[in-house]
């Protein structure tokens, strides 16, 4: 279908968006890579009276090494995350969350900030990010702010952005001797995930030496497991170990009954999931 | 493949690549929504939003001020004129058949019926006036399930009719004379199985959206429509608007699938050339593809009760089935009859000898059903083959045991059934045993023992389909007798050009299947001219005017049949010709590869071609020889065809989550003589991909008021490439003993087969954990919920 009118705005630069969001008020919107704003103004489900295209900003692509962590732009495609050496070397838990994105297609025009700013429940990667102590670089008409991950996602489709508010990159710890895994469940490949489990583990001597896990789709933002990260640490590097800590893979989840999953079974996926991703992170 | 050829030579049996996929597939060609006309008008529908309301006032006069919008109307508007949508199947004397105004007027009946019309300038502008309409409702019960519809009291769909029933169809084989009785079959069985399968609504989701675009013109009124029955629309346009029939022609251009999903004559095909007329000028309407799934007709939606009684042995002694089927709303173009298209297929293979079938419709508020790929017969070939592995189950006898034990052996054939059909031909020894091999059926079995066994948190399951189907539709005297208000006849028209050259009219209607390329072949053996001289003409009703339109796997079994019988009338035409210009007589002419032969004087020789460039010229044309070398030909099927085969299905499934992944697919049928080994191959593809989709992905599903919840393509999960195993296919030839090619139909064949084994695999997989059934579509969770059921039902412990 086709969406109801709106004004377009194509931002020359960040400052440009946030002069024009600035002017629209609560009716602005953000045009990155339209994968999800485009159906829903297409379905008439939302009707900004502005949107602000932030494809032409030449500054919000690409990802740089800065030392101790990257920086990925906020406007850089899934599909180019998922190649980009920088990310593969120091963030391969993003690489290979970003690669189960939707199909091809959504992948070449998805981007990795619009995903983190859309905050989807059902999203791969603000649970990556979570689970990565990502923190977010935002513009707004105060100038720049940093905003961490873990109060970035503040309800369901709902983050720490203002209306006026831009995400213009996003800085990744390099995590120098861990391993990751993405563990996504869903029935189609091009479906949203109905739970998923970030897992991030640094082994030593045949133990863990440290855990992070964030879980997708198991309340209205990402959660971390914390209760899982506890009991993984210090632990010997067991299968069992794992299980045992995975089975507290509840503490602190809200999950929805929803029309993709019950809560009931998200409940079930969860452990089994979290168990899934330690162990293949922790290469068991 | 290891099919072999019986022409090496020959066009038929060859793998050819289609004709037209260069322009379908590059979209350089003449698609509905393409066209264009100047001054054309674009049309956009109010629908519904309600499952069942009363509207008590529509008010239009803010849309009908607004820029560009020229015309907005509603149902009240054009009640006198809009008529009532067919439906052809009278399927019992006592059938209900409520009205079915294109437009609504009084009361909306299934979310999404359209409601109010805007006639715009442009398409935006249209869909921007629909906002600034302002209906009232008042709303009314949705009736949703069909056992509670049929409860006394419950909330009536159409007040008028005074009940849910549309109709209650009942076969009996004791009464009909084809068997014995079922309640003393029951009586006597060894054991008896009874089983309850529920087929979900299916969302046909052909590729192209519906769309059509009306041209009133002084002198005649032109339709082009993505439609499978431009000949059935064009008749029942005159016959129920008024407009006679020689001042109406309905073009199908290329058309983006169907599926059966376009086996029907559409509100808004009514709709757009109501306002073409009313307005006088070029109409469009194309729905978006949310529109196409609330308002296009949806498929299945049945509840099959079944019952089997067999001897300890094994032997079936008799079939006994119930069936409930949703009718939505409404009755459209085949509503009624397509459960029953299924009841003639319950038995399978097997031989039972008493059967017992009835069939009640439903009125719900939803939307209508009708034709989906196999209409009826995926759902029957879906309990009998769940049923029998059940069965087997009961009987603690290996399913493939069970039924080689029952089936037709291949030299019984031919073999009247116990439902009254003849089965012509078959082998499902030969399928069978091939299926098994490629399948690697032993080793799975062992591999499913051991993991079994072990307990392995991953359970391999084996899913047995044999099948048969009936289909080429369909012989008309059968039609007549079961109250169709058509026939089942197809016809061709084949005409040599001067320059030797073939142009070939077809009356049915392909959309996607590749009837160029086949009659191009079909042609090219016939009158012996290479296949890249035959043009291939169909779905415009001013050119290929007779024809009964493509559904129902017709196209080649009774289409193919008229094409070859035009053939040889060309060839005999030319007889005379090539006797003249040969100075013999006709009959001793023989006609091999395109040319007539003297009999035992080689090198005396006309081909065709020449013949047609003398006939052409009529210089020196014998007596009775008319100067064009062209001929018609009909076909009116004698029975049906009955393609068969064996699917096999191992599905491994996590009983952790629940999620079960196919991991080998084997496909074995028997069509008959393949003209285009590749295009059959293709056919059960993706027969094949839908039948697993119902299997596994897809389920059309409305909430208690009545909304369809799958609207999009985000809930309603169509499987893509990567969702989808590999596919092992081969094919054993049984050729058709009743048709000149020994060809059956394909188009069906893979959607009917393939389910079945799916599932039939998912329960094999979980039976040692007391399952005995997952409804589909078995998704992850449907399968981990019916695990926790059965654990919990058998004390937590594995059976």
């Amino acid at each position: 279908m086709i969406p109801a009118a709106f004004d377009y705005t194509r931002a020359a630069s960040v400052e440009d968006a946030v002069t024009v969001l600035a002017g629209a008020g609560d009716d602005g919107k953000v045009l990155a890579g339209g994968q999800s704003l485009l159906p829903m103004l297409r379905l008439r489900l939302a009707a900004p009276t502005m949107v602000v295209d932030l494809g032409g900003v030449a500054e919000l692509r690409g990802v740089r090494d800065d030392g101790d962590a990257l920086v990925i732009g906020a406007m850089t495609t899934h599909d180019d995350v998922t190649k980009h050496p920088l990310v593969r070397e120091h963030a391969p838990l993003i690489a290979q969350a970003a690669e189960t994105v939707g199909d091809r297609q959504v992948r070449h025009m998805g981007t990795f900030g619009g995903s983190l700013a859309h905050a989807d429940p059902a999203g791969d990667l603000p649970g990556v990010a979570l689970a990565l102590d990502a923190v977010m670089s935002v513009a707004g008409p105060d100038g720049m702010r940093d905003v961490p991950a873990g109060d970035f996602f503040v309800d369901y489709f709902t983050t720490a952005l203002g209306a006026s508010d831009v995400l213009v990159s996003v800085r990744v710890p390099k995590l120098t001797g861990w391993s990751t895994h993405y563990e996504k469940f869903h029935q189609m490949a091009q479906s949203w995930s109905v739970v998923g489990v970030a897992a991030a583990v640094r082994r030593s001597n045949g133990s863990i030496a440290e855990a992070r896990v964030a879980l997708t789709n198991m309340g209205v933002t990402p959660i971390r497991a914390r209760g899982v990260e506890e009991a993984l640490t210090g632990a010997p590097a067991t299968a069992d170990t794992v299980a045992a800590a995975a089975a507290r893979a509840m503490e602190g989840a809200s999950p929805l009954t929803d029309g993709t999953a019950s809560a009931e079974y998200r409940t079930q996926l969860a452990p089994v999931l979290t168990r899934r991703a330690v162990m293949a992170a922790g290469g068991l | 493949m290891t099919v072999t050829e019986q022409r090496p030579s020959g066009e038929v049996g060859r793998d050819r690549r289609r004709k037209e996929d260069a322009r379908l597939i590059t979209g350089r060609t003449t698609w509905t929504d393409n066209l264009s006309l100047p001054g054309m008008l674009h049309l956009a529908i109010l629908r519904s939003p309600m499952a069942h309301a009363r509207i008590t006032g529509i008010d239009v006069t803010a849309a009908r001020e607004m820029t560009a919008v020229v015309d907005v109307f509603t149902g009240r508007d054009v009640a006198d004129v809009q008529g009532s949508l067919p439906c052809a199947w009278t399927v019992t004397p006592d059938l209900k058949h409520p009205d079915h105004p294109p437009l609504a007027v009084d009361e909306v009946r299934f979310a999404g019926e359209p409601i109010a019309v805007v006639a715009a300038r442009d398409w935006a502008s249209a869909l921007d006036a629909l906002e600034a309409i302002d209906v009232d409702y008042e709303p009314l019960p949705a009736v949703l399930d069909m056992e509670a519809a049929l409860a006394d009291g419950a909330p009536l769909v159409h007040d008028s009719l005074g009940t849910n029933k549309a109709f209650t169809w009942v076969f009996d084989s004791a009464e009909a004379g084809t068997g014995g009785d079922l309640a003393d079959a029951l009586a006597q069985a060894e054991v008896v199985v009874r089983r309850r399968y529920v087929q979900q609504r299916l969302i046909p989701a052909f590729m192209e959206p519906r769309s059509v675009v009306v041209d009133p013109t002084p002198d005649q009124i032109t339709m082009w429509s993505s439609t499978q029955v431009p000949h059935f629309v064009r008749f029942f346009l005159a016959a129920l608007l008024g407009t006679p029939e020689h001042k109406i022609r309905v073009i199908a251009p290329d058309v983006g699938g169907g599926f059966g999903g376009k086996l029907q004559i559409t509100a808004e095909e009514f709709i757009t050339f109501l306002t073409a007329q009313r307005l006088h000028k070029p109409v469009k309407y194309t729905e978006s593809r949310s529109e196409s799934m609330l308002a296009a007709h949806h498929g299945r939606d049945m509840i099959q009760e079944v019952e089997i009684g067999a001897r300890r042995d094994g032997t079936v002694t008799g079939l006994g089935v119930r069936l409930l089927a949703n009718m939505g709303g409404y009755l459209r173009l085949l509503t009624p009859a397509t459960p029953l298209l299924g009841r003639y297929m319950y038995n399978g293979i097997y031989k039972f000898p008493a059967h017992r079938f009835e069939c009640t419709g439903v009125f719900t508020t939803t939307t209508p059903t009708d034709a989906y790929r196999g209409a009826g017969r995926p759902e029957a070939t879906f309990a009998i083959e769940r049923a029998m592995d059940d069965l087997a189950a009961e009987l603690g006898m290996e399913p493939m045991e069970l039924r080689r034990r029952n089936w037709i052996r291949h030299d019984e054939f031919p073999f009247t059934t116990v439902t009254g059909l003849t089965y012509d031909s078959g082998d499902y020894e030969a399928a069978t045993e091939r299926a098994m091999e490629l399948f690697r059926y032993d080793e799975l079995r062992r591999e499913q023992q051991e993991r079994r066994h072990r307990g392995d948190r991953v359970q391999l399951g084996v899913g047995i389909s044999t099948y048969t189907e009936m289909c080429g539709l369909a012989p008309s005297r059968w039609l007549g007798s079961l109250g169709y208000a058509a026939g089942g006849w197809e016809s061709a028209s084949v005409r040599m050009l001067p320059t030797g050259k073939v142009e070939v009219l077809t009356g049915t209607t392909p959309h996607g299947q590749g009837h160029e390329t086949v009659w191009s072949q079909i042609v090219a053996d016939q009158l012996g001219v290479p296949f890249e001289d035959v043009e291939v003409m169909h779905g415009d009703t001013r050119t290929s005017h007779k024809g009964l339109d493509t559904y129902g796997s017709r196209s080649l079994a009774v289409g193919g049949y008229a094409l070859v019988e035009a053939c040889r009338r060309v060839v005999e035409k030319a007889r005379p010709m090539a006797a003249h210009m040969l100075e013999c007589d006709p009959a001793d002419l023989e006609f091999v590869d395109g040319q007539f032969r003297v009999r035992g004087a080689p090198g005396a020789a006309k081909s065709i071609t020449e013949c047609a460039l003398a006939i052409f010229a009529a210089h020196d044309l014998p007596d009775g020889v008319e100067p064009y070398l062209d001929a018609d030909a009909s076909y009116d099927p004698v029975d049906f065809s009955f393609p068969h085969g064996t699917h096999l299905c191992a599905v491994e499934v996590d009983t952790e989550t629940g999620m079960a992944t196919i991991r080998s697919y084997v496909a074995v049928d028997d069509v008959g003589r393949a003209v285009n080994p590749l295009i059959v191959e293709g056919q059960v593809h993706g027969g094949v991909a839908q039948g697993i989709a119902q299997a596994l992905f897809e389920e059309a599903r409305y909430d208690e008021d009545g909304n369809l919840m799958t609207g999009t393509f985000v809930e309603y999960t169509i499987p893509s490439a990567s969702d989808l195993p590999d596919l092992v296919t081969d094919r054993t030839e049984t050729p058709a003993p009743g048709h000149p090619l020994g060809a059956k139909g394909v188009g069906e064949a893979g959607t009917i087969a393939s389910t079945p084994a799916v599932v039939n695999a998912v329960v094999d997989a979980l039976r040692p954990l007391g399952v005995t059934d997952v409804r589909m579509p078995c998704t992850p969770e449907r399968v981990w919920s019916t695990i926790q059921a059965a654990r919990s039902a058998n004390g937590g412990e594995p059976r």
